[in-house]
């Protein structure tokens, strides 16, 4: 009765709560806006698109070869299994065959970017609930894996270590060695994490039954990868669409119970120990043979396949001939180091002090007006102009052929068949679609990506209306995302 | 004209034994505020290094020896960062809300006995004062977390004043079994009374109430797994969010004092202050020389790395479950203790 009276005069509403784009527990730049009734979430808003690169435009203008470096920057947790991801797809649109032991060694950095990743994931997780030194703990075995890559790659991070054939270089057995001496060690690394959290009571009762969602739920919300299977659906892509090497391994596919934080916690557990196993099978069925597919028509072969003669750059100097050059502006814009200079419809010149020798004002010309001379810097325009006028040597000409061609094959891709694919792959954090619309061009007319994390990013409200605020943190965590997937 | 003329000599004595007496007070308060201070500064230093070492990293090492400059360098950059307050905030509240939560930490500071004689104030209601305390903190938290005029603050505010509230009953009542055993609220009678008992520390006798103390005390002091008002993770800082600088650094200040404050509670009631049990001055006679601060000093330091002990090692609690457990299981079982106690104390 009071109360009711009270109701009357006070006028009660849902405190509006702002979480993000900058936010500790976000993830990134995931913004959420939440409806609280007192401590108890009445309404979850996500909003995504605050790391948006538009990655899926700018695939349609770049060539197969040049846009595989964005995959890198979708899911930068796990880089390495976006390029496989992108690779498979674009092989199948191709029609090439990898050979035995690029697919292996793409089925090694595959599983090594799902430990990475859950590792990652581990960490936040687990600091957002407050245990903070399983992130740290976690962040050592992590850096272990980023020093595997920089040594078969160079790169830790955005990696771009498979390439559309096969993978860019063999990888060398001291990097085999010792990722066998991590396969050894890691299961006793996950003991430890496990032995911080896995039955610590409150771990458990910050993840027991909180974000529950059922198969059948789970299934329509379009969940994958180890948030699906959490709920006890043992899709796995890496089991029935095989790609790479995941026909030759064997390996089980952990699924959960109830389908709640803690069953998804567990799961991911269990599927870095799986890794583990792929990993060790891979180094020991390790073919040998060659790393990168032989169809010149539709990869990137070695540089001394594609370019058999190399342009002597220490030799030679570039120059412009006044007659040809019609002054479009086009190698003046291009020219990385700014050494091209002149008006508009007037012939240009080079500074030959600034010139690089890059070769992008040669290949950008349309008028054949750029030569290639032998002679050094030192030289003055008018002894470059009278070596101009010489006959070139052959060695020169066909150099500046074969830079050409190869220049051309990457800028405008091959030419592939015309058509529309689908190809997802099994990354961490789900199913990692690509969609292809090939109009025949070396350039696709349509890139799309199906991102697991822009997906699971649209379950946040299912998961959290009517758990605490609390929880909100342990349903961001429990999904697994990466916002520079979620917004691409 | 003469002094005797207005006062008798008499009075002269007792007005310079009382000047004597207010002046070895203010060295005492002194001694005690700067120590204090440093103590915080060095607690940071300490944490950080225990943290770092249980976390497979080394903490800092770059400013001084082994970091050991470190306290120095981060006051410093406090003390000169801006002092930024939100445009919509409740001015004059804003700037109290800080100073009430330091000072209300650090008056804690005049009732703990450091040593046998080295009290600044000896009253006979330590006990109570520092409840009183903790409670004034308390609007301390509540209205910096109201003024900022930040959603975040405000909710750690009010998460911050339900935990501190219902947790300072279960501390008030675990402390109690230690009352009736000592039979005073005087924190230098309660020392001394664990100094005459058999067991040397109330700590033994007194179990069940040193345990809920402990508890309680991490989550009077909002240290994980109990930091509902500032957990990070859901809060960005929870109360605080809005301040920083030097306002920041007096939050800073208050939280290790309090913990300070906690540990020497739990030194002084349940670990028998600057004494040693008689069991183990008996065995090893020469140990009676060591002066009591430095046992006080080393039971209160292995307390507060408990604390940081815990925090390296545990997750946090929601919101609701720390509610369960402060009042379902915390305080029934400090009930039953009382009981306990008191028919002990009946009987015997």
């Amino acid at each position: 009765m009071i109360q009711k009276e009270a109701e009357k005069i006070f006028e009660t509403k849902e405190l509006n709560v702002n979480m993000g784009p900058q936010h500790p527990a976000t993830h990134g730049v995931l913004r959420l806006v939440l409806d609280i009734d007192g401590e108890t979430i009445v309404k979850v808003t996500p909003y995504v698109g605050y790391l948006h690169r538009g990655i899926e435009k700018l695939g349609e203008s770049l060539s197969y070869f040049q846009a595989l470096p964005l995959t890198d920057r979708m899911d930068y947790v796990s880089a390495m299994s976006n390029n496989i991801g992108y690779c498979v797809a674009v092989e199948k649109l191709f029609g090439i065959e990898v050979p035995e032991r690029a697919k292996f060694i793409r089925t090694i950095v595959g599983e090594m970017s799902r430990i990475a990743n859950h590792l990652l994931w581990l960490a936040t997780h687990a600091l957002d609930i407050g245990a903070m030194t399983v992130f740290l703990y976690c962040f050592r075995e992590r850096e272990w894996i980023l020093d595997l890559y920089e040594m078969i790659c160079g790169a830790r991070l955005t990696v771009t270590y498979p390439r559309i054939g096969g993978v860019r270089n063999d990888v060398p057995q001291e990097f085999l060695e010792s990722l066998w001496k991590f396969t050894d060690e890691f299961p006793s690394r996950i003991l430890e994490y496990e032995t911080l959290i896995d039955q610590n009571r409150i771990w458990l009762q910050r993840t027991v039954g909180i974000g529950v969602i059922s198969a059948e739920e789970a299934v329509s919300w379009g969940m994958t990868g180890p948030t699906l299977r959490g709920s006890g659906v043992p899709y796995d892509i890496r089991k029935h669409m095989p790609y790479d090497a995941y026909d030759k391994v064997e390996f089980e596919v952990p699924i959960g119970t109830t389908g709640d934080t803690y069953d998804r916690y567990r799961c991911r557990m269990l599927e870095m120990r799986q890794s583990n196993n792929i990993i060790r099978q891979c180094i020991e069925k390790l073919p040998p043979g060659p790393v990168m597919a032989d169809e010149p028509k539709f990869t990137l072969q070695p540089k001394d396949k594609m370019m058999p003669i190399t342009h002597p750059t220490k030799e030679m100097a570039y120059f412009i001939e006044e007659k040809a050059c019609k002054g479009c502006g086009m190698c003046l814009r291009a020219c990385p180091a700014k050494a091209i200079f002149g008006e508009k419809k007037k012939p240009h010149k080079i500074d030959q002090a600034l010139c690089l020798q890059c070769a992008t004002c040669f290949v950008t010309c349309k008028f054949k007006a750029m030569k290639i001379v032998p002679g050094g810097k030192g030289l003055s325009d008018e002894k470059l102009a009278e070596l101009a006028a010489a006959p070139v040597p052959e060695e020169i000409t066909k150099a500046a052929e074969h830079l050409v061609k190869q220049f051309e094959f990457i800028k405008k891709g091959p030419k592939v068949p015309e058509g529309e694919l689908y190809v997802a792959t099994e990354v961490p954090k789900g199913e990692l679609g690509f969609y292809f619309v090939s109009d025949g061009s070396g350039k696709p007319y349509r890139m799309r990506l199906r991102a697991p994390s822009f997906i699971h990013a649209g379950c946040l409200p299912r998961l959290c209306v009517g758990h605490l605020v609390a929880d909100v943190i342990a349903a961001i965590g429990t999904i697994d995302i990466v916002l520079g997937e979620c917004d691409r | 004209m003469n002094i005797n003329n207005i006062i008798s000599p008499e009075q002269l004595e007792a007005l310079i034994k009382f000047g004597i007496n207010v002046l070895i007070i203010i060295i005492k308060i002194a001694v005690v505020l700067g120590v204090g201070l440093l103590h915080v500064a060095y607690a940071t230093y300490f944490e950080r290094k225990v943290i770092g070492h249980m976390q497979v990293r080394l903490g800092p090492m770059r400013v001084g020896p082994h970091g050991l400059l470190q306290p120095f360098a981060d006051g410093l950059k406090l003390f000169f960062k801006e002092d930024i307050i939100p445009a919509q905030a409740d001015k004059p509240v804003f700037y109290l809300g800080p100073l009430i939560f330091m000072a209300a930490a650090m008056v804690n500071l005049s009732v703990i006995p450091f040593s046998y004689s080295f009290v600044i104030a000896n009253i006979n209601v330590g006990l109570l004062f520092i409840f009183a305390m903790a409670g004034i903190g308390v609007y301390g938290i509540f209205i910096s977390g109201w003024a900022s005029n930040s959603k975040y603050a405000f909710i750690g505010g009010i998460r911050s004043s339900a935990q501190v509230i219902s947790y300072e009953i279960a501390m008030g009542l675990s402390l109690v079994g230690v009352m009736i055993m000592a039979g005073s609220l005087n924190l230098t009678d309660i020392v001394r009374a664990q100094e005459e008992s058999v067991f040397g520390m109330f700590a033994i006798p007194q179990i069940i109430g040193f345990v809920v103390f402990t508890i309680a005390a991490v989550a009077e002091v909002n240290r994980t797994p109990f930091d509902m008002p500032e957990a990070e993770s859901e809060l960005v800082a929870g109360y605080f969010t809005e301040y920083s600088g030097f306002r920041f650094a007096l939050f800073f200040l208050g939280e290790y004092i309090a913990m300070f404050i906690m540990a020497s509670l739990a030194t002084v009631c349940f670990l028998g202050g600057w004494t040693l049990p008689w069991y183990i001055t008996e065995v090893i006679p020469f140990i009676k020389l060591v002066p009591g601060i430095v046992w006080f000093l080393m039971k209160v330091y292995a307390f507060i790395f408990f604390y940081y002990w815990i925090r390296a090692t545990v997750p946090r609690y929601r919101y609701d479950q720390l509610m369960a457990i402060g009042w379902k299981i915390l305080i029934p079982i400090a009930l039953a203790n009382i009981l306990l106690t008191g028919l002990v104390k009946i009987l015997i």
